[in-house]
């Protein structure tokens, strides 16, 4: 079973004059955790929708579980994949329990399995009052729940801890943590999210529904070649004497030294005998995902200026 | 068939919950009875009033009110839904387009006929106790089947609608319009048509355009075997015409399927 979960092949797919997706390429294997980011409208959503066989391509392959989505054959299939759509409105009038129960029918489970799953996410206590009375964080768990509905092999995520507290957002990492080792392949689709990276194996940036990265963070951060941030302490302003350290130096005295001179730099500061402290820190997949945006815009600014 | 049931199901029981079966099953036992006991108030008396006017009196408020509420009923449906987004996360379930529209269907009709059913057969009831006539039962019978018939032809109107709007604002303005064309537009168009051509109309080219129209199919049906007396308007004309009550509901039969494959289809096409 190392065949991979979900393979995407020069996928594009356009409405009428506007092109949502081109010549996407994508290998998602099984129990890998896949970020996709992109800001709102980048094509996040047309990726997903493509995955789960909503809309069909016009060109190129998807298939998923060794299948095309689309295709009736699929059916059964679709009872292994999860989706947390965006914003979802779930029906108001009905309790969270019933809720859950619908949509567990409807991909063969039992009410019992809506229950556990309703405790899995921490909103038991509130099974039976209409879903019109939950916050918004309730919500946002009920769609989890939905979600999660029979082990899903696959599961689509938009925008999952969108009105999470803190320590339900950690949860929820838990559980994707979790199915990650049970063997589930997940995609996380989101604006960038402080607390994402450690929990994703590989990370998609796309943009006007082009992909501008794909990779692990760390091959992104190399790629990207963005400077170390290193902050001394107890230099006392020794630093922008120093020649070697005065063209990295910022207004706020932290350096800004690119990846290969990360350790001549660390050395050079080790040597100072009043150095009381020193913190390192690498470029965060926020900065990296603005580094690809940007990079994207001035490509496009070239090609428009070019024609 | 477990997805349509389960659905259905679900549709169902909003209609309860909602009140709407309720409310719909208390509208018409209160409109059959009332008609029932003072229908012939107009003409002094007061009692249970003659099968035929009872009927022609029922058929004539009927066909105003059932398309109305059963446009109600399901106007939002979809468009409800996908406004919700939940229509989106329905598609992505192991169930078919078709599974969703006829579960819907099912579900809903079920609330429709079952109103029609218990607000009408309450009338019937009444009417049977007092006179043990097997007729009434017959007469009612006809009444009700070509009521629910008519209910279920605008549910499948009202999906074509929900399917087409993209704003559920959108549908219950087109909802309306579509009520107040097939209730009162088309009749006052034939009835223009009849007068204007001075009848070079015949009544067979008359019969075959009522044939367009769902409510006026219902009218036929239940008029059809009544005296003349009690009608009047185009219909009086139509009346003579050789149609059976069979034929009749046929073609109302075909009012419900005919309208729920073109929404299947504007389904299948709907781009989410």
């Amino acid at each position: 079973m190392n065949e991979p979960v979900v393979v995407l092949e020069n996928v594009s797919k356009h409405y009428n004059e506007l092109n949502a997706l081109s010549a996407i390429n994508l290998t998602l294997a099984q129990g890998e955790v896949l970020g996709l980011f992109g800001h709102n409208g980048a094509g996040k959503t047309t990726m997903m929708k493509l995955i789960l066989g909503v809309i069909a391509p016009n060109v190129g392959d998807v298939t998923v579980m060794g299948v095309k989505p689309k295709d009736k054959s699929a059916w059964h299939m679709r009872a292994k994949m999860g989706y947390l759509p965006e914003n979802v409105m779930f029906y108001e009038q009905l309790s969270g329990l019933e809720v859950l129960t619908y949509f567990a029918r409807l991909k063969g489970q039992s009410k019992k399995h809506a229950q556990a799953l309703l405790e899995q996410v921490g909103i038991a206590h509130a099974m039976a009052r209409p879903v019109k009375t939950y916050s918004k964080g309730m919500r946002q768990r009920l769609g989890l729940a939905q979600a999660f509905i029979g082990q899903p092999k696959l599961l689509l995520l938009d925008e999952p801890t969108v009105g999470l507290d803190p320590s339900a957002t950690a949860e929820f990492y838990q559980t994707v943590d979790q199915l990650k080792t049970q063997g589930t392949s997940v995609v996380l689709c989101s604006h960038v999210l402080p607390g994402v990276e450690q929990h994703i194996d590989r990370a998609m940036i796309i943009s006007g529904g082009k992909t501008l990265a794909l990779g692990t963070i760390a091959e992104l951060r190399a790629q990207a070649n963005l400077p170390i941030k290193i902050r001394p302490q107890g230099l006392n302003g020794a630093v922008v004497n120093d020649l070697a350290l005065k063209n990295y130096l910022d207004e706020h005295g932290a350096l800004h030294v690119p990846a290969q001179e990360k350790l001549s730099v660390l050395r050079h500061l080790l040597a100072a005998q009043s150095l009381s402290d020193i913190h390192l820190e690498s470029a965060n997949l926020e900065q990296v995902y603005q580094y690809y945006l940007s990079q994207a815009a001035v490509q496009d600014n070239n090609h428009k200026a070019g024609v | 068939m477990r997805e349509i049931l389960t659905v259905a199901n679900k549709e169902f029981h909003d209609g309860l919950r909602n009140r709407w079966l309720l409310s719909i099953t208390l509208i018409f036992a209160v409109l059959s009875v009332g008609l029932t006991y003072f229908g012939a108030a107009a003409s002094g008396s007061v009692g249970i009033t003659s099968l035929s006017t009872t009927i022609a009196s029922l058929a004539s408020l009927a066909v105003f009110l059932i398309p109305l509420i059963a446009l109600l009923l399901s106007y939002d449906s979809f468009v409800g839904e996908q406004e919700g987004g939940t229509l989106l996360l329905l598609l992505t379930y192991p169930l078919s387009k078709n599974q969703l529209l006829l579960g819907k269907f099912f579900g809903q009709g079920g609330i429709i006929a079952l109103a029609t059913f218990l607000g009408f057969g309450a009338s019937a009831l009444l009417l049977f106790v007092q006179h043990y006539q097997i007729s009434i039962l017959q007469t009612f019978a006809y009444f009700i089947v070509s009521a629910t018939l008519l209910g279920l032809s605008f549910t499948a109107i009202a999906y074509i609608i929900s399917l087409s709007a993209n704003e559920k604002s959108k549908a219950a303005g087109a909802a309306l319009i579509t009520w107040f064309f097939f209730a009162l537009v088309f009749d006052l168009a034939l009835l223009a048509l009849l007068v204007g051509t001075e009848s070079s109309l015949n009544q067979n080219t008359l019969t075959q355009l009522m044939m367009l129209n769902p409510a006026d199919i219902f009218r036929l049906v239940n008029l059809a075997g009544l005296d003349s007396s009690d009608v009047n308007g185009a219909l009086a004309v139509a009346i003579n015409a050789k149609l059976s009550q069979a034929q009749l509901i046929a073609i109302l039969l075909s009012w419900v399927l005919a309208p729920l494959v073109i929404a299947s289809i504007i389904f299948k096409r709907k781009k989410l």
